[in-house]
């Protein structure tokens, strides 16, 4: 076996399977378990995704929402074992792939317009 | 138990650990590793310790000296021999002909791994050393950019002091990289993720010991 075939075959055991079809543009809201000293509990950030970075196993994604009118944006890993789950909750009608415009915009034009027809984009 | 094994450097990823985090891990191939000769503190070597090889050669690529050493044994010709002292008590249930597998090492445990570093060549004390080079490289400065400076005094000591750093040969040295972790085991396909990196090239030839701990 070549070493990269060995590589892929121990990055491909740590992808999950469970991921959702998203794309930038698209509402999602992202249960995050969180280590608490013993407790765990789990929290979810809800926000758009402005941007995703597909590289196997270092694959991410980034979602914004404006939290006490303050923009934040979080950075998640794509398979990390911490995302209990990706809900999609809303699929956004946009035009490029990585939304970064939405940080020089608040209120009204810092709106997606839904994607009423949901065709299967992979 | 042995101490080691021989193998080679696949190359780097990535993966997650139990918290989730993602850690930066090479990927080695260990073993299976031959004992080519078991050397006893009673026997006639006088000390205690394993012989092994790794890796398949030719027979047509060996000259009889090294050809004698694995008929004596009457194992495979390994492309690389490595010898690990062990402890009296280790070398119980070890004979020639056998085998040692990765399954000797567990998830935690902490290795040396010593491997020859990529050769850069002869390069000069900016590269080598991390030196500055010139501190002043406009207004006229020129064929001094990237020296370095004086290498010692005039009247004493009057010569230049064994060890000053300066320009050679780079790379090409074999190295220690000490107490890194062993993050996965995977003994089906003799592979070993240990965290950080490791010196030297892909297809490097590696060999992995139970860590003495940090200098």
């Amino acid at each position: 076996m070549s070493g990269l075939s060995v590589i892929q075959k121990i990055e491909e055991l740590q992808l999950r399977t469970d991921v959702p079809a998203f794309r930038p543009g698209d509402t999602l809201r992202v249960h995050v378990r969180i280590q608490e000293g013993e407790k765990e509990r789990v929290q979810v950030f809800e926000g758009v995704c402005i941007y995703r970075h597909n590289d196997g196993i270092r694959s991410t994604f980034t979602v914004r929402k404006i939290s006490y009118s303050v923009g934040v944006e979080r950075i998640f890993p794509l398979h990390s074992p911490r995302l209990l789950m990706i809900e999609v909750k809303e699929r956004g009608r946009v035009r490029r792939s990585r939304l970064f415009y939405l940080r020089d915009r608040v209120g009204k034009s810092a709106r997606i317009r839904a994607l009423r027809d949901v065709r299967h984009d992979g | 138990m042995a101490q080691g094994l021989v193998g080679k450097k696949v190359g780097m990823t990535q993966v997650f650990d139990q918290y989730g985090n993602l850690v930066a891990v090479t990927i080695l191939e260990v073993g299976p590793n031959r004992v080519v000769q078991v050397k006893r503190r009673d026997g006639k070597e006088g000390y205690s310790a394993v012989k092994v090889g790794y890796g398949e050669i030719a027979e047509k690529k060996l000259n009889r000296p090294e050809l004698g050493v694995f008929h004596h044994a009457k194992v495979a010709p390994a492309r690389v021999l490595r010898e690990f002292r062990m402890k009296d008590a280790e070398l119980e249930g070890i004979e020639v002909g056998g085998e040692l597998t990765v399954e000797m090492f567990r998830p935690g445990q902490k290795l040396d791994v010593c491997a020859t570093t990529k050769g850069r060549g002869f390069q000069g004390v900016m590269k080598r050393h991390g030196f500055k080079g010139a501190k002043e490289k406009g207004h006229g400065t020129h064929e001094y950019k990237r020296h370095s400076g004086s290498i010692g005094q005039s009247a004493w000591p009057s010569r230049v002091i064994p060890g000053k750093r300066m320009a050679g040969q780079m790379g090409n040295d074999r190295v220690t990289q000490r107490g890194l972790q062993v993050v996965a085991v995977y003994p089906e396909q003799n592979l070993l993720l240990v965290k950080g990196a490791v010196p030297g090239a892909k297809n490097g030839i590696v060999t992995v010991n139970r860590s003495l701990g940090r200098k």
